[in-house]
């Protein structure tokens, strides 16, 4: 029987020592009339070899292709070292670390973690991980309401993942919370004091700072972490942890630096994966940390006062504050955050700096070239991180047929996000981008315009 | 030592990041970083080394019995990880044209229908990344329910006392307020005080069956009719799943919701922590609410159903598509084991339990609910020895650590006091089992000749007992270079 | 276990002193004490706030539970006590002088609906 190790004597013994007859008998505390049995849609069983044939075909037919998408989810390199280390079996297959004297490898890996984010973002704290970039902000936003406690609005521009924005709106809505919307500046893509002067006279607990913005573009963070602190509102900051390594840290924003700083953690040695497992990470000021949702692990002594590692300020935790938790989150994404922490010590501050400065580089590269090629411009002049908007003057949603065609994922449709934003592309090259990509790009291109 | 504690500045993993820093850099200056971020500056070997280390600092399935009760710690297929890491499924971007994941999308697909067979349910959505956000999506399509209907005065959600604190966190987070209600001597939920709570306030029930106290609630089907005529809904805590895996469908007990932990049943590692992935099924009545993104087939080909199909839908919880990969794994071990295997599940860890629980009942360990079968968990109180020796249910985890033993799962339920909540899993031996039986006689026997030792466990472990006291009251949360 | 015969307590295992000013000061039980274990974090209520009676007005927070405190009595409070919220093991110390909000009451009345020493001890008996 797979994975099931019993013998017939086995179980034989097994039932004397329990007094039954059979395992059915075990069950018989169960209603008969809920008793089913059936099951018409499970196959039957395969074997490792027969299943390996089956998700190697499937894996085939979903083959491989030079993609230029970016949008929240991005490709990096992997060292191999990664996910050798990630996936030992002492990380892979422990659980959440509550005995902390079995658990002293994930503890102190997370403590790690725990050090690089804070200093990434510039904060003072960090947790161990929550599901996802967008649940991560949706726990920020609860938090500031939490802190804030007389407001229960939210300023959100529209310059923030659209489906962030939703994902938002899904888990703050019970709370009875209001996300109000920021347009931005069409010509810059970014959001200006002017579009946010018109709230000017209205309390909001938090007002969420993107950096970079969806669209790529680079925000004006300290006019905009000041002014929400002038308005006595927190400010939440959502970061690409790689642009962190070349861009100023949400902690050193404005005058006071922003409060709470949240992120999706994929680009730091995650793979693509149609969408996850990735990581939210969340790092705050000091006098915030009582209220952080998650796990957060401190150091500490044991009995002979030798250095070791604790899940601590539990109390916040819904395993022992149930109804008054900061948040329902038990499970978090442990073994990401475990990749991410060789990732960043593999790479180290300097290189991280160069993973972000050769998609920066890429991109302004890949963006040069296609603006050379008739029906092209930049929709936005404004500086940006490693992605950009395009404007076509063809049909957009053709022309990335026509790429794709060829191999190449040409990018997303904003149309898809801003029902305004007709014809555009957002287009991300990354350090895995050679110049002959970037040339393959701009071939296809010119063909899909003129053809 | 820490991994900064090996650094040196200017020490670099040349082939790991970009030979150079690139030539162009178009960032104005006042948006530019000035403070080096810290992170370690060692080589590829140290990081290898030092991460192995660590590994090896944990207990884990892979290297130890770890009967951790409502966490379901049952061996993880090798080959799940390997197939679900095969480079295809690995490099796919999350917003590439579905017809490049097409492989991809008939796995979840097909995952869905049958996840949707093995609970009974009308339909599955795959997003959610854990039991606890499948629990929010869950309650938050019970309200969306209630105010589609102009239902607009039901505030509170019933929770058993002995429910999981994901629970009542769920419920608050969601709005509403927790009515609590208690459990009967034998482990069944008080029907007089289930009766008592419903009412025109009441939203739903939310309950876990088999209970976190190990045993069946033989009078769900009663408590289902009595919140259905109050006007409210059933949620199932899918924690448990894996005692009745294909025996009894939640559906058939009349579940609304419910959410299931494939990291529990479906045995996706739980990677010290996560992540895990707990598809949400739902009965006819909530199906218009159910949260996206959903695989449809039609016409041969897959696709993601967006808000244009799902108006109603209560949205989205994550920014693509919830833990595809944890779902991969999921599938890959649902079709290994195949329908067979899935009552197996069921019937080796009641069996696995139920031997336990009658050897250590044996050895004259007090069992929390004598009376009852054991679902594949039960529950030990060390109350009586407490008051008796002063050794506690933690004193006794901890000793099982010195034993090579992970410990079962300790203060919780809440109402049981000294629990230790023990849940084999079917994917252990009976060589096992007696082997942690006779762990626990040398235990007991230590407890009574000397319990002082017992109580200052661990004693073989890398670490003596962890002052989590100290943690608390002195924060230490990020290492400080500067000491 | 003693329990000082001079003070007042609620059911929810806080006890109250009557200052010789009219004010009252509030703090927790050794029983409760006791139950929560070592204290590692205490939230006070902001001086200035009116309470009412039974409102939730500070936290106790150990590493195993957290505890809300409820006011014994509505009023205002016009002290904290500060050691406690930088030390909170003063509670373990003695959970009798490590008091931990002073209030002026909204009404004394309500003081006589408090337990006695002996009330309170037959509540612990009970339990
Ligand atoms: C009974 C029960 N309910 C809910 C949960 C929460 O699930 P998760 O940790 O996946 O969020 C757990 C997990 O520990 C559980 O045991």
């Amino acid at each position: 029987m797979p994975f099931i190790p019993h013998t017939e004597e086995d179980v034989a013994e097994m039932l004397a020592s329990i007094g039954a007859a059979s395992i059915d008998e075990l069950f018989d505390e169960i209603p008969t009339e809920l008793k089913n049995g059936q099951l018409t849609q499970v196959p039957v069983g395969m074997s490792e070899m027969e299943i390996s044939r089956l998700m190697y075909e499937r894996a085939q037919q979903d083959g491989f292709y030079l993609s230029f998408i970016g949008a929240g989810a991005y490709e990096h390199h992997i060292p191999a070292a990664v996910w050798q280390i990630t996936t030992r079996g002492e990380f892979y297959s422990s659980y959440t670390p509550y005995q902390a004297e079995a658990s002293q490898g994930t503890l102190q890996l997370l403590y790690e973690y725990q050090t690089m984010m804070a200093s990434l973002t510039g904060m003072d704290v960090s947790n161990a991980s929550l599901y996802d970039g967008a649940s991560a902000l949706a726990e920020a936003a609860l938090m500031a309401v939490r802190q804030h406690k007389s407001s229960r609005r939210i300023l959100i521009p529209q310059t923030v993942h659209p489906v962030y924005r939703r994902v938002v709106r899904t888990i703050v809505r019970n709370q009875a919370i209001e996300v109000v919307e920021v347009p931005y500046d069409p010509a810059t893509g970014q959001v200006t004091i002017d579009q946010l002067d018109q709230f000017a006279q209205e309390e909001f607990a938090a007002l969420i700072i993107p950096q970079p913005n969806f669209f790529g573009v680079l925000e004006q963070v300290d006019m905009l972490a000041d002014w929400a602190h002038d308005k006595q509102s927190l400010a939440i900051a959502v970061v690409n942890p790689t642009a962190l390594a070349m861009l100023k840290p949400p902690g050193e924003w404005g005058r006071q630096g922003a409060d709470i700083a949240v992120g999706e953690g994929q680009p730091l040695g995650i793979p693509l994966s149609s969408g996850g497992p990735y990581f939210g990470f969340m790092a705050c000021k000091q006098e915030l940390v009582r209220q952080m949702p998650g796990r957060i692990i401190g150091r500490t002594t044991d009995l002979e006062g030798k250095e070791g590692f604790a899940l601590t300020l539990q109390a916040r935790e819904q395993h022992i504050r149930r109804s008054k938790a900061t948040s329902n989150i038990c499970t978090n994404q442990g073994l990401m955050v475990t990749a991410a922490t060789i990732y960043m010590s593999l790479l180290g501050p300097e290189g991280l700096y160069r993973v972000a400065a050769q998609s920066h580089a890429n991109t302004l590269a890949l963006v040069e070239r296609l603006e050379k090629l008739p029906g092209v411009k930049k929709a936005f002049h404004s500086p940006f991180f490693h992605e950009a908007v395009l404007q076509l003057s063809v049909p957009a949603d053709q022309v990335l047929d026509k790429l794709r065609a060829q191999g190449v994922l040409g990018g997303v449709l904003l149309e898809n996000y801003y029902p305004d934003l007709k014809n555009m592309l957002l287009i991300c090259a990354t350090e895995t981008k050679t110049a002959e990509d970037l040339d393959k790009y701009t071939e296809v291109l010119q063909q899909a315009l003129t053809a | 030592m820490l991994i900064f504690e090996h650094s040196r500045k200017n020490r670099r993993n040349y082939s790991q990041a970009p030979a150079a820093r690139p030539a162009r850099n178009n960032i104005p200056d006042n948006l530019k970083r000035r403070s080096i971020p810290l992170l370690p500056e060692v080589s590829e070997m140290d990081t290898v080394r030092h991460y192995t280390r660590l590994s090896q600092k944990n207990f884990s399935i892979d290297t130890e019995f770890y009967p951790l009760g409502s966490c379901t710690m049952k061996y993880n297929p090798r080959a799940c990880n390997a197939l679900a890491m095969l480079p295809q499924f690995l490099s796919r971007h999350p917003l590439a044209p579905e017809d490049t994941g097409q492989g991809f999308l008939a796995c979840m697909y097909e995952l869905q229908e049958i996840l949707k067979d093995v609970t009974g349910m009308a339909a599955v959505s795959l997003t959610s990344m854990a039991g606890a956000q499948g629990e929010l999506i869950g309650i938050t399509m019970i309200r969306a329910y209630h105010e589609a209907r102009g239902d607009t005065g039901r505030t509170e959600v019933i929770i058993p006392d002995a429910a999981h604190g994901t629970n009542p966190a769920t419920a608050v987070m969601s709005g509403y307020k927790v009515i609590e209600i208690p459990t009967n001597r034998d482990g069944d939920v008080d029907m007089d005080a289930l009766k008592a709570a419903v009412g025109p306030r009441t939203a739903g029930l939310m309950l876990t069956n088999p209970s976190t106290l190990g045993v069946f609630e033989k009078k769900v089907a009663e408590m289902s009719r009595i919140v259905h005529e109050a006007g409210g809904l059933l949620y199932y805590d899918g924690a448990n799943l894996n005692a009745v895996l294909g025996k009894v469908k939640p559906g058939d007990m009349g579940f609304d919701v419910i959410h299931m932990n494939l990291h529990k049943t479906f045995s996706t590692p739980h990677g010290g922590g996560g992540p895990g992935a707990a598809p949400v099924g739902v009965a006819d009545c909530l199906l218009p609410y159910l949260p996206i993104p959903i695989v449809a087939h039609e016409q041969g080909v897959y696709r993601w159903l967006t808000e244009k199909d799902r108006p109603q839908s209560i949205g989205r919880l994550s920014a693509h598509m919830g833990n595809a990969g944890v779902l991969l794994r999921a599938y890959i071990y649902v079709r290994l084991l195949g329908a067979e295997g899935m009552f197996r599940i069921a019937e080796y860890a009641t069996l696995n339990a139920n031997y336990l629980m009658a050897e250590l009942r044996k050895l004259g360990f007090e069992i929390a609910y004598p009376d009852r079968r054991a679902s594949h968990e039960f529950i030990v109180t060390m109350k009586e020895i407490k008051d008796r020796t002063g050794v506690t249910a933690m004193h006794l985890a901890k000793r099982l650590l010195d034993k090579g033993f992970h410990a079962p799962t300790v203060y919780f339920p809440l109402l049981v006091p000294e629990c230790l909540l023990i849940e084999p899993a079917e994917t252990e031996s009976k060589e096992t089992l007696d082997r942690f039986v006779v762990a626990m006689k040398e235990i007991l026997d230590e407890i009574d000749t000397q319990p002082e030792m017992v109580k200052a466990a661990p004693h073989n472990m890398p670490l003596r007992k962890i002052d989590d006291v100290k943690a608390a009251r002195e924060l230490d949360l990020v290492w400080n270079p500067a000491g | 276990m003693s329990v000082p015969t001079e003070l007042k307590y609620a059911k929810s295992h806080e006890w109250i002193r009557l200052e010789a000013d009219g004010t009252v000061t509030v703090g927790i039980t050794q029983h409760a004490q006791e139950l929560l274990g070592d204290m590692v974090f205490v939230e006070l209520p902001k001086v200035g706030r009116t309470l009412a009676q039974g409102e939730d007005c500070a936290v106790v927070e150990s590493v195993k539970a957290a505890s809300d405190i409820y006011a014994p009595i509505g009023g205002e409070v016009i002290a904290v006590n500060a050691a406690v919220e930088s030390s909170p093991e003063k509670i373990n110390e003695d959970s009798y002088s490590a008091w931990l909000f002073n209030l002026k009451p909204a009404n004394t009345a309500e003081i006589n609906g408090l337990l006695d020493a002996d009330e309170y001890e037959k509540l612990l008996e009970s339990e």
